[in-house]
């Protein structure tokens, strides 16, 4: 499906979405985080759209936003989407976990919450993949200061 | 103990954890795995990673593209070519900058002589893995002839960079034809070797049929991709879908085996680099003319947006995502490692079996553990 | 020449004396052939491992390399001995001398030409077989009082390893007891002397019995395919893990004497011992220990050439190799044998 196709059938699923296709070759989908779970779901299990394979998995710090974006692709028909979720809440952000429908995103998840302090709910085993469990702060977000390792130019 | 005091009790088993690694010589780094064990038999795995870390996607919003480059390379290092071949790639892209065929051909025949390089390798472990030895020193053997050509090419011998945004650093070296199709020769005469003495040992059979088994649709869910994929029936080459440089204009197969056990990805691997060297076969005598590379600015400045490139390095599926701000810097980027996906799977192909068969399983997943680690 | 020693010792001190100086003599004599053979035969494993791999093996520390395991031995010695804390001091100390111990006893009774043989009883082979497997006691306490993890599943694996293949090991030599009737190893060699050596005696059930108690005789030795108990991918080192310096020699010097073991009971058994073949140099005694080397080094040889091309078994693979495969056809060859022999097929 091109992408215009992607968008009138992903617009019918939930038509609370945003959609752009501005400075990227993908069509990017903007979702509110109480619906990205939901979304995931449908994404996945419609056959029109089937995108089965999430191949890759990013947390992105915006600034006053924490977001996470998920590259989709469909094994099927080879189309491939963008879902952004973003959340304002810098103190105690929560999303919902795709493990259940992708199982790679287990690892990635967790290198989210390693990272930039992304909690997700229903992970079956949420804890830091790289750092110590000790370790103080989320070392990707913009706002990490550390005097002794990151080298400013 | 009393006689009167022995129950059934007494005679229950009992689940231990084991440490294997970071110094484990099956782990090939330092990965660590926690593992569940009754007995033999293994209940649980959980992998410990970060041990060599080096917050490469943090140091890349600090440095320029030019650097960048040159990062990679530190992430999977028997693919350090491909891996700076998808960055620059992905900044190529950004700037729609059109590179010569000449600079699309080299890339190709050095992508697909790392990918031998990187699969002599692993088949040399894969057999020390097992127990057989002297696998490791035939690997070496071959493995050094591609080394000698890439430090001709570039200068180095495993860390190495040849890939610029919009080209190569210097021409190819006048041998570098000339060594490539020696190698050729000498490769296809020694590639049966490898099936002679290991592939068609029956012990080295029982070993990996039907061992650390990934279904198809498992193999999709765990976003593996690679050897590891196609060992699963589950088409994920790159080239073929999302083709780059100049893997449309050869011929060849994407190789795919069903069972999803650990003889097949083995299978795999073997019969990819009968197929890479088919690859350089076609295009080592049709190098175009052309310049090596095409300028760009001193300072990189990409535009406002996000960018994407998947590649196939030797492991599977490597994608680079910047996120530019139009700034010098990348604002975020990102390394989609086909490690962290394919150990991802681990769990579910070997509980169950034994300590042997983790072992064996791991091998064929091929890992890299900078990779995993960036 | 040991008659004449022997009968000079005699005539210069009193018969008690005498007997002592004779057996430290022998004692000595044995020790130092058990420091040369094993240093030999690693350093031969090395130049077979070189050779099998491209490479050129040691070459450095004399001429061909031939003191790199000397210098090696040295190092050894003179290292520290580390080990855990919480290992248990008193096997762990005991384990190797265990293992050593056996290797050195078995030695004694092989014959290495007609008259140079320690010690030769009645029933040398099945003396050889009780002391060999005692050398798993060592492997056990070692695996056991290390407290470690690694160990520990090595040492087990080695129980379940010996104890199996040891049936085969002995079911074949049983085999080839059938021929000669006798368990004294002098007395399978004279048999030998006079109808030929029992493997063309036997032909096909001794050929058969030949390959299970090659095959067999790996597993006993803890070597490759069958090397679970250290499977260095697997379990670091397995057993001695937590051995250092002089005491992991010992675990290292016993797996070759081990080999030599077992290639020295194939040989005598099988191969005619120091016998030549055909007997075409019968009658030169100088040429019986050559005979005997030789003999014994093709074993070995073949040992190594097992070692470095096979990949290692899987624990439950071992089992059932030994315990559906080659017990089986070891218990039907024991009776092809006896039928042969009744049936006076014997060549």
């Amino acid at each position: 499906m091109t992408n215009e196709e992607l968008q009138n059938k992903i617009a019918s699923i939930n038509n609370s979405l945003e959609f752009t296709e501005e400075a990227s070759e993908f069509l990017n989908i903007t979702v509110n985080k109480d619906d990205l779970h939901k979304l995931c779901t449908d994404l996945k299990s419609d056959t029109d759209l089937s995108f089965d394979y999430l191949f890759c998995m990013t947390g992105i710090d915006y600034g006053k936003e924490l977001g996470v974006i998920y590259h989709l692709e469909s094994i099927k028909y080879r189309h491939q989407i963008v879902v952004k979720v973003k959340t304002e809440d810098r103190e105690n952000p929560v999303l919902d976990s795709v493990t259940d429908v992708w199982k790679t995103a287990e690892f990635n998840e967790m290198e989210i919450f390693d990272f930039f302090g992304v909690k997700f709910n229903n992970h079956p085993n949420l804890k830091r993949l790289f750092l110590t469990p000790d370790w103080n702060g989320f070392p990707l977000r913009k706002d990490y200061v550390d005097v002794d390792n990151i080298v400013i130019k | 103990m009393t006689k009167d005091k022995i129950t059934n009790d007494s005679f229950k088993t009992q689940e231990y954890f084991v440490n294997m690694g970071p110094q484990h010589p099956a782990t090939h780094g330092v990965l660590r795995l926690i593992l569940t064990i009754d007995g033999e038999i293994i209940k649980n795995i959980e992998p410990d990673l970060g041990y060599i870390h080096r917050s490469i996607e943090k140091m890349c919003e600090r440095d320029s593209y030019q650097q960048i480059v040159h990062l990679t390379d530190r992430m999977d290092y028997l693919s350090s070519h491909i891996n700076n071949h998808a960055v620059c790639l992905t900044v190529e892209k950004s700037l729609e900058l059109e590179v010569t065929d000449r600079v699309k051909v080299i890339r190709t025949i050095i992508d697909e002589l790392t990918r031998i390089a990187s699969h002599t390798l692993w088949w040399g472990v894969m057999g020390m893995d097992v127990g057989a030895l002297t696998t490791y020193f035939l690997a070496f053997r071959d493995r050094e002839m591609i080394n000698d050509i890439f430090e001709e090419t570039c200068g180095a011998r495993l860390t190495m960079n040849y890939n610029i945004p919009g080209g190569l650093m210097n021409d190819i070296h006048p041998n570098f034809i000339k060594r490539v199709k020696e190698f050729l020769v000498h490769f296809r005469k020694k590639l049966p070797e490898y099936d002679s003495l290991l592939t068609n040992n029956v012990i080295f059979q029982k070993r990996t049929k039907g061992v650390g088994i990934l279904s198809y649709k498992d193999a999709i869910s765990y976003g593996v991709s690679g050897p590891v994929a196609r060992g699963s029936g589950y088409s994920s080459d790159v080239r073929k879908i999302h083709s780059y440089a100049a893997y449309d204009k050869v011929n060849f197969d994407e190789v795919l085996f069903t069972e999803g056990d650990t003889l097949s990805r083995y299978k795999v691997r073997i019969a990819e680099m009968w197929e890479s060297m088919k690859i350089i076969e076609q295009l080592i005598d049709n190098i175009p003319e052309g310049d090596i590379s095409v300028p760009t600015k001193a300072v990189i400045k990409l535009p406002k947006g996000e960018f994407y490139q998947k590649v196939e390095t030797a492991r599977g599926e490597l994608g680079v995502y910047i996120n530019s701000t139009g700034t010098k810097n990348p604002y975020r980027m990102k390394f989609r490692s086909p490690g962290l996906s394919n150990l991802n799977a681990l769990n579910q192909m070997v509980v169950g079996g034994k300590i042997g068969d983790l072992v064996a399983t791991m091998a064929s997943l091929d890992i890299v553990v900078p990779d995993i680690d960036r | 020449m040991i008659k004449t020693i022997h009968d000079w010792l005699f005539s210069v001190m009193p018969e008690w004396a005498a007997s002592l100086t004779e057996m430290v003599l022998i004692a000595v004599f044995y020790l130092t052939l058990f420091a040369v053979i094993g240093l030999y035969l690693v350093l031969l494993e090395r130049k077979v491992a070189a050779w099998f791999q491209m490479r050129k093996g040691p070459n450095r520390v004399g001429p061909w390399g031939l003191f790199q395991t000397m210098a090696d031995a040295l190092k050894l010695v003179t290292k520290e001995l580390t080990g855990t804390t919480k290992a248990d001091k008193f096997l762990y100390n005991l384990a190797p001398y265990f293992v050593i111990v056996t290797a050195l006893v078995a030695m004694s009774v092989i014959p290495f030409t007609q008259s140079v043989q320690a010690f030769d009883i009645n029933i040398g082979v099945f003396f050889l077989l009780a002391v060999s497997s005692i050398g798993v006691i060592g492997i056990l306490l070692g695996g056991w009082s290390s407290n470690n993890k690694y160990s520990l599943i090595g040492a087990m694996r080695s129980g379940v390893q010996t104890i199996s293949y040891e049936l085969s090991v002995g079911l074949s030599l049983l085999t080839m007891v059938l021929l000669t009737g006798t368990l004294q190893l002098s007395e399978i060699i004279a048999n030998q002397q006079e109808h030929g050596w029992l493997i063309l005696q036997g032909h096909i059930p001794a050929i058969i019995a030949f390959m299970i108690f090659m095959i067999a005789g790996t597993a006993e030795t803890n070597r490759a395919p069958f090397d679970l108990v250290e499977a260095e991918s697997e379990l670091g080192a397995g057993f001695h893990t937590e051995y250092s310096g002089m005491k992991f020699a010992y675990f290292f010097l016993a797996e070759f004497i081990n080999m030599f073991i077992i290639a020295s009971i194939a040989v005598t058994i099988f191969f005619g011992g120091w016998l030549s073949p055909f007997g075409i140099t019968e009658g030169i005694i100088w040429l019986q220990p050559i005979w005997f080397t030789v003999k014994v080094v093709g074993i070995i040889f073949l040992m190594m050439w097992f070692r470095w091309t096979f990949p290692r078994l899987r624990i439950d693979q071992l089992l059932k190799l030994e315990w559906k495969y080659l017990l089986p056809l070891n218990l039907m060859n024991i009776v092809i044998m006896a039928i042969v022999i009744w049936l006076g097929w014997t060549i």
